[in-house]
C-alpha cells in the first residue's frame, strides 16, 4: 500500500461538501485546504451545484485530473459505495471522516470497508477520526484553521487513535517549540493500523521521531508493532491510556492476574530498546522534545549549571526521582571550574554539582562552566537552569550555550520559563535545535527520555 | 511438534478446565523441566510403599478436579515425616470432594519463584518470572517478556525484579543457580509455545531454586475455553 498520496497529495476531492451549511466537516476542510494549501482541491455532492464560486462536482468520474487523496464526510452507510467509486476512479488513497461504524455497533459496514479496500490495496485512515495534517501539504481535521494551533514543521509525528488528544498535543508542541512532521489521527484504524504507519514513517526521510497515542491494540497486533517497533531505526515513544486492570473478569491464575493488559504491555515495551513508554501526558512532550533534537544514548549522569541554589535543589530531587544520578565532581575539576569564572563570581559560587553560579553570574559564566562540563568525562548530560531575570543574563544566552553543543557534543537541556518576554533567549535554543523546557520536571524528563531510549 | 502424550493430557483435562498436578508435572517432565519425584497414589499403599522407596521428608497433596486451589481447603500437606503421618493424611484427604488420590513426593527446599506464562490477546504467549510462594500477590513482584524466550532474555527479567537481590545472593546467601533457571525458563518457553492454541494460563507456583536446582513444585494449567474470549 503506498501512502504517499495520502499524506502529499497534489489533488483531493472532499466528498460531502454541504451547499447549504458552511459548518459541515467537508466544507471546513474544503475552505481550509483550498486556501491554504498547495493543493487542488474539488468539492463533491451528488446534488452538484456552485460552492463559493466552484463548480460542485456530481461524482468523482467528472473531475477532469486524477485524485490522490480523497476526504470522505458522508453519512457511514454511503461510505461503501463512495470507497468503491474511488477505486474505480483511480484515487490513490482516502481518510474517512464519517463516524458511524464500529465504535457504534456497526461493526459489519465497517468490515465491508476494509474488505473493499483490501480486495484494490486502497490506502484510508479512520473512520471516525480527523485524519491526516501533514504541514505544508494538506490537513483534513474538520476544526477551522482560526482555532487550530499549528506548530511548525519538524522531525516528530504523532499518531493518535483519539482526534482529540492529537489536537491538544499539536497545542503543546506549538507552545513548547516541539516541530511536525506529520500528524495523523486514525479513530477507529479499520484498515491502517499502528503497525502500518510506523513502517512508513521508519522510512520517511522528515521524520526522526515517531510518537503514538493509543488505547489497545487488536488480536496479537501489540506483539507485531513491538516487534517492529524494536527494529526501527528512528526513536518510538508510545502513550498507552487505560493503565487500570481491565474489567472484572475473574482470573484464575496468579499468572494472570499479576499480567493485566497494562501490565504486559508496559513490561513488554520496557524490554525494547528504541522504543520508549511515555507513562502520562507529561512525559510525552519532553520524550519528543528531547528525542527530536538528540537520539544520543546516555547513562544520566547529570552536570547541572543553575543561577539559583533553589533551581538547582528542585532539578536534584527530580534527577534522583527518575533514577539519574547527580555525582559530585572531583576537587581539582571544581577548581577548574572556579578559574574560568568571573572574579566576582569565583568567591561566590558552589562547585560540587549542582554547579551555583548565583544571581552575580554573567552569559560568559555559564558558557564557561557549560564549555567545562562539556569536556568533564563524570557528566554525560548538561542541564541549564536559565532564570532570564538575573541582571547578568542576556537574550544571547540560548545561541551561545547551542554552540557550545555544536561544538562538544554533549546533549545539553535547558530550562527558562516560557513567557514572550523571555523569547529571544528561548529561541537562542530551540532554533539552534538544543530542547527547552518551561519546568525543571520537564528538562529532567528530556534527560530521562535520553537514557531510555538506549538504542539511540 | 508437541508430545501426544502431552496432547492426550490436555484434551482430556478439558472438562474440568485445568490439568490435574499429577498430569502437569507429567507434561513437565516431558518438556526436560525438572520436578520432586512423586507419584500418584490411588491407595494408601502405593502412598506407604513411595514413602518407603524414597524416605522421608514427603510432601502430600489432594488430587481432585474440585480443588484448584488446593492450600484453601487443607489439601496440603508438607514435613511428612512418618508412616503414621501419611495414613492420617491420606484419610483425611479422601473425605475432600472430587478426591481422585493423593501425591506424594520429595521436599524440595528452595527460594520460591513463581514462573508462568499467559496467552495475552494483544501480545500472544507471554511468560513471567516473579516472586512466588502462596503470598505472591502480596510481593506482586514479577516482570514479563514475550514468548519465545532468548536466553539473554532471563537475565534482564532476573535483574527487573525489585526482589532480584534475592535471588543473587543477599547477605551471606549463596546466589540461585541461574543457569539451571535459564534452563528451565527456555524450556518452559518452548513448551508454551507449542500449547498456545490449547491452553489460557500456566503458573509453575513455587519453583524452588537453590545454588544447584530449579524444581516445580507445583503447577497449574488452566485449558482454553472453546469460546473466544470477548475481544476488548
Amino acid at each position: 500500500m503506498k501512502f504517499k498520496s495520502l499524506f502529499e497529495p497534489k489533488t483531493m476531492a472532499v466528498i460531502g461538501v454541504s451547499l447549504n451549511n458552511d459548518r459541515h466537516p467537508a466544507n471546513v476542510i474544503y475552505n481550509k485546504t483550498n486556501l491554504r494549501y498547495p493543493v487542488k482541491v474539488f468539492p463533491v455532492n451528488p446534488k452538484g451545484g456552485v460552492l463559493q464560486g466552484e463548480r460542485v462536482f456530481r461524482q468523482l468520474s467528472e473531475i477532469p485530473q486524477k485524485i490522490d487523496l480523497a476526504a470522505i464526510a458522508v453519512r457511514a452507510e454511503y461510505v461503501p459505495d463512495i470507497l468503491t467509486e474511488c477505486i474505480q476512479n483511480g484515487v490513490g488513497g482516502a481518510t474517512v471522516i464519517s463516524g458511524g461504524f464500529a465504535e457504534i455497533g456497526r461493526k459489519d459496514l465497517q468490515d465491508r470497508m476494509v474488505s473493499i479496500a483490501q480486495e484494490a490495496n486502497f490506502p484510508f485512515i479512520g473512520p471516525n477520526c480527523l485524519g491526516i495534517y501533514s504541514p505544508s501539504h494538506v490537513d483534513t481535521f474538520f476544526l477551522p484553521s482560526e482555532r487550530m494551533v499549528r506548530p511548525d514543521p519538524g522531525n516528530v509525528a504523532l499518531i493518535s487513535q483519539s482526534g482529540g488528544i492529537l489536537v491538544d498535543q499539536m497545542i503543546k508542541f506549538a507552545e513548547e517549540g516541539v516541530g511536525l512532521s506529520l500528524a495523523v489521527s486514525i479513530g477507529n484504524k479499520a484498515l491502517i493500523k499502528e503497525l502500518q504507519l510506523l513502517d512508513y514513517l521508519a522510512k520517511d526521510p522528515k521524520t526522526g521521531v515517531i510518537a503514538f497515542y493509543m488505547e489497545g491494540f487488536g488480536k496479537s497486533e501489540g506483539r507485531d508493532f513491538v516487534l517492529a517497533a524494536s527494529k526501527c531505526p528512528k526513536p518510538v515513544i508510545v502513550l498507552k491510556a487505560g493503565k487500570s486492570p481491565g474489567g472484572s473478569r475473574a482470573v484464575s491464575s496468579h499468572t494472570a492476574s499479576l499480567s493485566g493488559d497494562y501490565a504486559v504491555f508496559s513490561q513488554i515495551f520496557s524490554r525494547y530498546e528504541g522504543v520508549v513508554e511515555a507513562k502520562d501526558e507529561h512525559e510525552l512532550l519532553p520524550f519528543c522534545e528531547a528525542l527530536s533534537c538528540y537520539q544520543t544514548a546516555i547513562k544520566g549522569r547529570i552536570g547541572i549549571i543553575t543561577g539559583s541554589g533553589g533551581h538547582g535543589a528542585l532539578a536534584v530531587d527530580a534527577c534522583s526521582a527518575q533514577g539519574l544520578s547527580v555525582p559530585t565532581l572531583p576537587e581539582q575539576k571544581q577548581k577548574g571550574i572556579r578559574e574560568t569564572l568571573s572574579p566576582s563570581v569565583q568567591p561566590i559560587a558552589s562547585f560540587g554539582n549542582p554547579i551555583d553560579l548565583t544571581g552575580s553570574a554573567v552569559d560568559d559564566d555559564f558558557v564557561a562552566t557549560a564549555e567545562y562540563l562539556s569536556k568533564t568525562p563524570e557528566v554525560d548530560c548538561l542541564l541549564l537552569l536559565l532564570l532570564p531575570y538575573l541582571p547578568g543574563i542576556t537574550s544571547d544566552l540560548g545561541a551561545r550555550l547551542s554552540l557550545v553543543y555544536r561544538r562538544e557534543g554533549k546533549p545539553l537541556l535547558a530550562y527558562v520559563p516560557h513567557v514572550d518576554k523571555y523569547r529571544m533567549l528561548i529561541e537562542g535554543f530551540e532554533l539552534n535545535r538544543v530542547p527547552v523546557s518551561h519546568s525543571i520536571e520537564g528538562a529532567v524528563l528530556m534527560a530521562e527520555a535520553m537514557r531510555r531510549c538506549q538504542s539511540c | 511438534m508437541l508430545k501426544k502424550e502431552i496432547k492426550d493430557i490436555l484434551l482430556s483435562s478439558k472438562e474440568a478446565g485445568w490439568v490435574l498436578e499429577p498430569e502437569a508435572k507429567r507434561i513437565l517432565f516431558l518438556s526436560g523441566i525438572d520436578i520432586p519425584r512423586f507419584t500418584w497414589a490411588t491407595n494408601l499403599e502405593e502412598a506407604l510403599q513411595f514413602a518407603r522407596s524414597t524416605g522421608y521428608p514427603l510432601v502430600a497433596k489432594v488430587v481432585s478436579p474440585k480443588a484448584l486451589h488446593k492450600s484453601d481447603i487443607g489439601g496440603v500437606v508438607v514435613g511428612i515425616g512418618s508412616d503414621d503421618q501419611i495414613k492420617k493424611t491420606f484419610h483425611r484427604f479422601s473425605k475432600l470432594e472430587g478426591f481422585v488420590g493423593m501425591l506424594i513426593e520429595q521436599m524440595v527446599s528452595g527460594l520460591e519463584l513463581i514462573v508462568g506464562a499467559k496467552m495475552d490477546y494483544q501480545f500472544g504467549p507471554v511468560i513471567l518470572l516473579g516472586i512466588g510462594g502462596t503470598a505472591v500477590e502480596i510481593y506482586k513482584d514479577s516482570s514479563l517478556r514475550m514468548a519465545p524466550l532468548k536466553e539473554r532474555d532471563v537475565e534482564s527479567m532476573v535483574k527487573a525484579l525489585k526482589a532480584h537481590q534475592l535471588l543473587e545472593g543477599f547477605r551471606g546467601s549463596a546466589p540461585i543457580n541461574l543457569r539451571e533457571l535459564t534452563r528451565m525458563l527456555m524450556a518452559f518457553s518452548r513448551l508454551i509455545m507449542q500449547l498456545e492454541d490449547m491452553i489460557e494460563s500456566i503458573d509453575l507456583n513455587p519453583v524452588l531454586c537453590s545454588p544447584e536446582k530449579c524444581i516445580v513444585a507445583d503447577a497449574r494449567i488452566i485449558i482454553k475455553m472453546e469460546e473466544e474470549s470477548v475481544t476488548p
